[in-house]
């Protein structure tokens, strides 16, 4: 029992109970703060495990930013400060069923899952430096290349490294934010008695600008 | 090196809290009606994976198999989608709530067939 441990058991019960909190309590405020705390302890156990970046990353875009946007998910669509979610008892029920046969499976799959006979050796291998992150998501794995095939260069791994993946999921986040924009835009109260006017407008005269000062004109005229 | 060297985890001990994460998570989809309570144990779920990547690229953990680089950069794919989702997922809700006044998943059943 070494320090390694110890961390593990505090991230791994801090993660874990937070998790369970999260499903019990029916107030969507605490659900989401215990989902803060689930996430801070993920990005511990992502440190432990020797992901420095991906800890950061997880702290940042998740604590920092997913969280945030719940947040203002829950404020923007709650018509009383303290919104309580009802949940009955057969919905308990079947969430209750399916987490014993989930686990039952997953947890059976997970003892029988290969582990290693002799003792686990000591920790001598460095973890992943950041730049081999970046320099993988350039298309070069400067790590993959082993020592039997020192003589080989860097472009015998293009074929492992992930530029293609990196672009489509740039490509991936402008549409969904360009399409979250558009789904969540204002929509102005126009009925289709100022549709029919813009039309009107749009028809008496001959171009856009003409069109927009006979529909302003119509509008004051109206109220 | 590291010094003084320390004893890896076995693997099982990370794939259980995933175990955990994945199993409230799905739990959480189940039994809430709200469509923040669903989109909160769709990211339960999502970093339930993350955490077994992690573990299992790891040098810190016995039984790791993957390349270090591999599940690190695997887990980042699965961050920045959820981050992608989350915005949609939110635009749907507030979509949703300017058209029924309520989040509640039960009350938009209008496609029902």
């Amino acid at each position: 029992m070494d320090w390694n441990w110890v961390f593990f058991i505090i991230l791994a019960a801090i993660t874990v109970t937070s998790a369970v909190a999260a499903v019990i309590t029916s107030h969507i405020v605490r659900m989401a703060f215990y989902l803060v705390v689930c996430l801070g302890g993920v990005a511990g156990l992502f440190f432990l495990a020797g992901a420095y970046f991906l800890g950061a990353v997880q702290l940042m875009v998740y604590v920092g930013g997913t969280v945030v946007l719940i947040a203002f998910g829950v404020m923007l669509t709650a018509r009383t400060p303290f919104v309580r979610m009802q949940t009955t008892p057969d919905q308990w029920l079947l969430g209750l069923a399916t987490a014993a046969t989930l686990s039952a499976v997953l947890v059976q799959a997970n003892l029988r899952f290969p582990r290693p006979a002799d003792p686990p050796p000591a920790v001598t291998e460095p973890a992943v430096s950041p730049g081999g992150l970046g320099t993988a998501l350039l298309g070069l794995r400067i790590d993959a290349a082993s020592p039997a095939e020192e003589g080989t260069d860097g472009a015998a791994s293009l074929g492992l490294a992930y530029l293609l993946p990196f672009e489509l999921v740039s490509v991936h986040l402008l549409t969904v934010l360009i399409g979250a924009a558009y789904l969540a835009r204002p929509r102005r109260p126009t009925g289709t008695e100022s549709e029919g006017r813009r039309e009107a407008a749009w028809g008496q005269s001959g171009g856009p600008d003409a069109a927009l000062a006979a529909l302003a004109a119509a509008q004051d005229g109206g109220s | 090196m590291i010094d003084p060297p320390l004893t890896q985890i076995p693997l099982a001990a990370y794939l259980l809290v995933g175990v955990v994460l994945f199993v409230t998570g799905i739990t959480c989809m189940i039994a809430k009606r709200n469509l923040i309570g669903i989109l909160i144990g769709i990211e339960l779920v999502l970093n339930a994976g993350t955490i077994n990547l992690a573990a299992m690229s790891s040098p810190f953990v016995a039984g790791s198999s993957l390349p270090p680089l591999d599940g690190q950069i695997f887990a980042l794919f699965v961050i920045l989608l959820a981050a992608a989702e989350a915005a949609a997922a939110l635009a749907i809700a507030l979509t949703f709530y300017g058209g029924y006044a309520t989040i509640d998943v039960d009350h938009g059943d209008r496609l029902k067939g």
